[in-house]
């Protein structure tokens, strides 16, 4: 049975979806405990500080993350080989029927959002891009994430990044997040139209609500 | 020749129990020793292929289109009758059958259609069964609607796709078998000789449609399933595919022909709107259920239907034929518009139609339910027309729809060369001078699920397991030289006339001379045209491409050369019959209220056709048609 | 009106192929598009050229047979309606048409616009059926179907097996005519019996035949002459879990590989 998970197309389908129902949860979560950053350095820190102390916490979900990107992927480029070839002769006037863009790239924008995500890890996670970042403590003694996130920001550049990758996160988001429904058959003609809404809603949230960071920082209301 | 119907002896009801009980059985563990060569996938052919593979027979399926699924069963819009009596309104088996022999003006075979009443109720159990989703109360159970030539409500339907449905269901089962390995299936792939072995049918020789190779395949009997010869007509509401090879060549190599002459004439067909036209699109009859017919009075009447007022208006079935009214059989109600329209009151540009109102079903019923019930033949309609018939009433002319004749065969559904069997269209089956409505898909599933599969045992059991020849065995190898012979002569010609413009010009003949009605004027008419347009063929027609290759003009120039031999037999037949009778109405023989005047005394027989030769005059075999149950009567719809 | 036509042209699968120019003069817009294409083959036949190969037989939109790919869209401009049912009436004077085969390597190319489909077929020989033998059924009213199933079974199974899913679909993926067929049989109480082993079996074959998988574009739907809808394809990934969840908790393994 978990055979044909890996070897049918539907099964690959289901796995691609499971993961990145999983992956839109962390989004989700991930997004929240960022905008604590607007209750003040307290808030944002105690998280951070709390996250760090209990690895019974931090590595499963670590762990959970990598295997879920990892299958994401796998599953997804398996796929989309498959599908290049199911194809053979292209056509010579290549009209699109009734597909969103969003639908026909999201090798494409899930691609790139693997590689901010990799910028990002090194970025706040690593620290491998300011190394300096590992010395800032806040009163408590905590690693000091509001700082490093307000200084991480101020840099024009570091910013634009951020706001473009999570663009096309959402952008990603807005096809996947519907499209996860109908590849576990959670769909059906009634819902068929409401699923399709309620996906681009959450995008567009998530969207703003992860930007709001970088240019509430740049904007010089969070420093 | 001697024509033995093997009609079994006993009561009409009790005949087919009794012969079941009697006929020969092949053992089981013999089937496997036995092929059988299926030609066609429609619901004949896909319901007898899979049914005798089942049993156990090793089956080979032929059909020209590139799945057995398209076979042109798959068009038939309204319908399938059996007499359930689900509707508890006085149904029955007897009814159905007399129905039956009566829409066919006591020119059919009174035990073939009691058979064929008795086991309708079975068709849909099994159809059922088999998923085909007909279309059901709010109970839960299944639904009926009226078709034409009945007063009860006993067809079965799924939407307006009934056949396609039904053929699925077929078309599934067969496809069941090809996974099992039981049935070898070969599409694109048409038939070109019937191959005759000291007297016996024994295989037949195809043109592979894609790669041009002629083979041979042998078997132990050869089951013909292959449709009607409606295009020999050009215009019809068959599929550009349907033809009469298989058939015409059995003929030739000595099966008969019967009633060649008995076309049916569809009354509610989409009037012909330019010379380019391809087809002609059927509206399925049910349409006549909340439909109603008529004309303006006037003469020339050129207004738009919705400013001629209602005592205006002929509703003229209603008016001629009161108790039937607008569901009048086909045969009369085509010949009813044919003749409103020669009185030059037809309607439309070319004063060749008649309206189909829906209005006053409109008002009863509501827009809704009418969409329910017809929606997709109202946009078909709308498609081709581009006109709205929820507006505006339909415009409706008779077209070429079906024809009852085809090769004889007996009670078992053999033809006169033992080991052939004919099924569906391609027999001359059960209804005589003219089918009633919804009654064609039922012939064609209770051939092949519920007679073949007991019948074609007894001639098997007397062939001895492993008997049949080699296909390399000499009678093969000659007709397949004689195939690609043909085919070589055809590509030579290079002539200066396309296909399309012969074929045409016979559809012309035989529409005007033999088609709603005829005389002996206009069918030695025909008879004049016919042989010259053929010779004509042989040396002007122009097919390009070669035969070892996808060659679409190649087969329509095959198929066409048969017709310019059919049609010439068809008219003849037409000729011969000296009464009216169903479709076949002679000008010389009506009533004075202009119905068909039958002549039982000389002309209640099958004419079984008998080849001597092209061009040559066929010889006339009679199988007499006694009735034991039902006496002859004028029929009567008033 | 006129129009000029870049009609793909290959004699067989191993020739190349390419585009072909042709004029269609005083064409009348009632004419179907293949009634037109009928005209330009007349034409052609006169002036001793090959004529132009293309499938089709009903020419009423049920048999499934047509099938071209008109100016990047399968079965044309028209909604809901096969080839053989689009006017030259939705084209414009003077246009230039672009007419394709079907493009897919499960749908291997026979001539000019003519391929190959037996893939649907092998599909529907997987498992595409009810085994039920003749002779075996129970009356037609012992089993009750509730209407809405009967209807949901029917729209289903409305599908005239044309391909022009595939044709559309940017990763040539055979989902919608499978799931058609899948829900069809697995509404239908007839059906259930079976109900995993089919759809296990059919996706197998679909795999197999080298159809791409859904990204859930949904050009599928938009151009099926039947309007087969998204929903039964979501229904029968619900079949397919369904399926693999009843083998996972150790019910006998329903369908033989
Ligand atoms: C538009 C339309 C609507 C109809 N509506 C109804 C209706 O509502 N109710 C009703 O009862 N009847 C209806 N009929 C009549 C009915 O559909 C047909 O009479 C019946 O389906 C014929 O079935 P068949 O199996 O005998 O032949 P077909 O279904 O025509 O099948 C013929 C088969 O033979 C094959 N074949 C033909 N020639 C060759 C060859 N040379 N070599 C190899 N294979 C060959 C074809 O590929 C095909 O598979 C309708 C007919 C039409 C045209
Ligand atoms: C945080 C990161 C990501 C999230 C939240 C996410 C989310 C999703 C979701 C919900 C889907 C819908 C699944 C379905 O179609 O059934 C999806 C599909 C997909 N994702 Fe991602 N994804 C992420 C990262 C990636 C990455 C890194 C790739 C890189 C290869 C990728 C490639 C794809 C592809 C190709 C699809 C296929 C669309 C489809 O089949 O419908 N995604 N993603
Ligand atoms: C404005 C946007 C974002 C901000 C401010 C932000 C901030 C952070 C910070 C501060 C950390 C480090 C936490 C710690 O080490 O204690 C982190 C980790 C992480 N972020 Fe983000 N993030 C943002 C957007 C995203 C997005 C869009 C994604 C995914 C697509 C993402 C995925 C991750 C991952 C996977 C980690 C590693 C978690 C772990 O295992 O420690 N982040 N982020
Ligand atoms: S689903 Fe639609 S497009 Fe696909 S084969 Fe069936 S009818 Fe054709
Ligand atoms: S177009 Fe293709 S991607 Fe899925 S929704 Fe239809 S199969
Ligand atoms: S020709 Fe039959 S569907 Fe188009």
């Amino acid at each position: 049975m978990l055979v044909r998970l890996f070897t049918t197309s539907l099964g690959k389908k289901f796995l691609m979806a499971i993961t990145g129902a999983g992956l839109f949860l962390f989004v989700i979560g991930h997004l929240l405990g960022n905008l604590q950053i607007f209750l003040g350095p307290e808030a944002i820190n105690r998280y951070g500080h709390f996250l760090q102390t209990t690895p019974e916490i931090l590595w499963p979900a670590r762990i959970g993350l990598l295997v879920f990107v990892g299958i994401h992927i796998w599953s997804s480029i398996s796929l989309t080989l498959e599908n290049r070839a199911a194809r053979g002769t292209p056509y010579d006037v290549k009209e699109v029927v009734d597909a969103t863009l969003a639908s026909r790239t999201m090798i494409w924008s899930g691609l790139i959002i693997f590689a901010f995500v990799c910028f990002h890890l090194a970025h706040y996670t690593l620290l491998i891009v300011h190394p300096e970042f590992r010395d800032l403590h806040d009163a408590n003694g905590w690693h000091d994430i509001y700082r490093m996130m307000v200084l991480g920001f101020s840099n024009g550049w570091v910013s634009g990044f951020y706001i473009l990758s999570i663009g096309l996160l959402c952008f990603h988001l807005s096809h996947g997040a519907s499209a996860m429904f109908q590849s576990l058959g959670l769909q059906n003609a009634v819902y068929e139209t409401l699923i399709d809404r309620l996906a681009t809603v959450a995008a567009v949230v998530i969207f703003l609500g992860y930007i709001s960071i970088p240019l509430a920082v740049l904007a010089g209301a969070v420093k | 020749m001697k024509l033995d119907a093997k009609i079994p002896a006993g009561p009409l009801a009790q005949k087919w129990d009794k012969h079941k009980a009697s006929i020969k059985l092949v053992n089981p563990s013999n089937k496997r020793k036995y092929e059988v060569i299926v030609v066609g996938t429609g619901l004949a052919g896909a319901s007898a292929a899979s049914s005798m593979a089942e049993l156990g027979y090793v089956v080979k399926s032929f059909c020209i289109q590139d799945s057995p699924r398209r076979a042109h069963s798959v068009a038939a819009q309204g319908g399938i009758n059996a007499a359930k009596n689900y509707q508890n309104d006085g149904d029955s088996v007897y009814r159905l059958f007399y129905d039956t022999i009566k829409g066919g003006d006591f020119r059919s075979r009174e035990a073939n259609v009691h058979r064929l009443a008795e086991v309708s109720v079975n068709i849909i159990d099994q159809c059922v069964a088999q998923g085909v989703p007909f279309a059901r109360e709010y109970s839960g159970y299944l639904a009926n609607r009226s078709f034409g030539g009945a007063q009860v409500s006993r067809t079965f339907y799924a939407r307006g796709q009934t056949g396609q449905q039904l053929l699925l269901g077929a078309y599934q089962a067969l496809m069941r078998q090809v996974g099992l390995g039981q049935v070898t299936l070969v599409p694109r792939t048409e038939m070109l000789e019937l191959v005759v072995v000291n007297g016996h049918a024994k295989g037949i020789v195809v043109r592979d449609m894609v790669t041009g190779r002629i083979s041979s395949h042998s078997a132990d009997a050869v089951v013909l399933a292959s449709g009607g010869y409606g295009n020999a007509y050009y215009l019809s509401t068959y599929g550009r595919g349907s033809n009469a090879t298989a058939i015409w060549r059995a003929y030739k190599k000595g099966a008969l022909f019967a009633n060649p002459c008995f076309t049916q004439i569809h009354p509610t067909c989409i009037p012909v709107t330019g010379d380019y036209q391809s087809k002609l699109t059927l509206m399925s009859e049910s349409l006549r259920n909340d439909g109603r017919v008529w004309v303006p009075k006037k003469k020339g009447d050129k207004r738009s239907p919705s400013e001629i007022p209602e005592d205006e208006r002929d509703y003229y079935l209603e008016r001629k034929y009161p108790s039937y009214g607008n569901l009048a059989p086909r045969d009369i109600s085509s010949r009813a518009a044919k003749q409103v329209c020669d009185e030059g009151r037809g309607v439309g540009e070319s004063g060749l139609g008649v309206y189909l109102d829906f209005s006053d079903a409109i008002q009863r019923l509501g827009r809704a339910k009418i969409e329910e019930r017809y929606g997709n033949l109202f946009d078909m309609y709308h498609e081709i027309t581009h006109e709205n018939a929820y507006k505006s009433p339909m415009r409706i002319f008779p077209a070429i729809h079906y024809t009852m004749g085809g090769l004889w065969v007996d009670y078992n559904l053999m033809s006169n060369l033992p080991g052939l069997y004919v099924l569906g269209e391609a027999n001359f089956s059960d209804h005589g001078a003219n089918r009633l409505g919804a009654s064609a898909l039922m012939q064609g599933l209770a051939d092949g699920y519920f007679v073949l599969p007991y019948t074609i045992g007894d001639y098997l059991a007397s062939q001895k397991p492993g008997s049949r020849p080699k296909p390399d065995a000499a009678e093969f190898k000659q007709a397949e030289q004689e195939t690609s012979e043909r085919i070589q002569k055809l590509l030579a010609i290079r002539g200066k006339k396309t296909i399309t413009e012969f074929h045409k010009q016979l559809g012309r003949i035989l529409w005007e001379h033999c088609g709603m009605t005829r005389s002996e004027k206009s069918l030695k008419e025909a008879l004049a045209q016919i042989p010259p347009l053929r010779e004509e063929f042989w040396k002007n027609v122009n097919v390009p491409g070669e035969g070892e290759e996808l060659n679409q003009s190649l087969e329509r120039a095959g198929r066409v050369a048969d017709y310019l031999e059919l049609a010439e037999l068809i008219v003849y037949d037409a000729l011969m019959r000296d009464e009216s009778c169903g479709c076949h109405f002679r000008e010389e023989h009506k009533t004075e209220d202009g119905e068909c005047q039958r002549n039982d005394e000389q002309y209640a027989y099958v004419a079984a056709w008998e080849f001597t030769g092209v061009g040559k005059t066929p010889t006339l075999n009679k199988e007499p048609l006694v009735y034991e149950e039902v006496h002859l009567a004028q029929r009567s719809y008033k | 009106m006129n129009v000029t036509l870049r009609v793909w042209r290959q004699r067989n699968a191993e020739a190349p192929g390419r585009f072909e120019t042709y004029e269609a003069k005083d064409i009348n817009p009632n004419m179907s598009f293949l009634e037109m294409l009928d005209v330009v083959n007349e034409d052609l036949t006169r002036r001793g050229q090959g004529p132009i190969a293309f499938d089709h037989d009903c020419r009423e939109g049920i048999c499934g047979m047509c099938s071209c790919v008109i100016n990047g869209e399968p079965h044309g401009p028209e909604y809901k309606v096969a080839t053989c049912q689009t006017y030259m009436r939705s084209f414009h004077d003077g246009e230039t048409i672009t007419v394709e085969p079907f493009r897919s390597r499960a749908f291997p190319l026979i001539k000019d616009l003519v391929v190959n489909r037996s893939a649907f077929d092998r599909i529907i020989q997987a498992g595409g059926f009810v085994s039920v033998s003749t002779g075996s059924a129970p009356d037609g009213n012992a089993i009750p179907v509730p209407k809405q199933n009967a209807d949901l079974a029917m729209d289903a199974a409305a599908c005239i097996g044309c391909g022009a899913c595939v044709a559309a679909c940017k990763n040539a993926s055979a989902m919608l005519f499978v799931a058609a067929k899948v829900s069809h049989l697995n509404l239908l109480p007839q059906g259930r019996p079976e109900k995993e082993k089919r759809v296990l079996a059919m996706v197998e074959q679909m795999d197999e035949e080298g159809f791409g998988a859904c990204t859930v574009t949904g050009s599928c739907e938009a151009v099926c002459p039947k309007g087969i809808g998204l929903s039964f394809i979501a229904k029968m990934n619900r079949d397919y879990f369904g399926a693999l969840l009843k083998m996972g908790r150790g019910r006998p393994a329903t369908v033989e590989t």
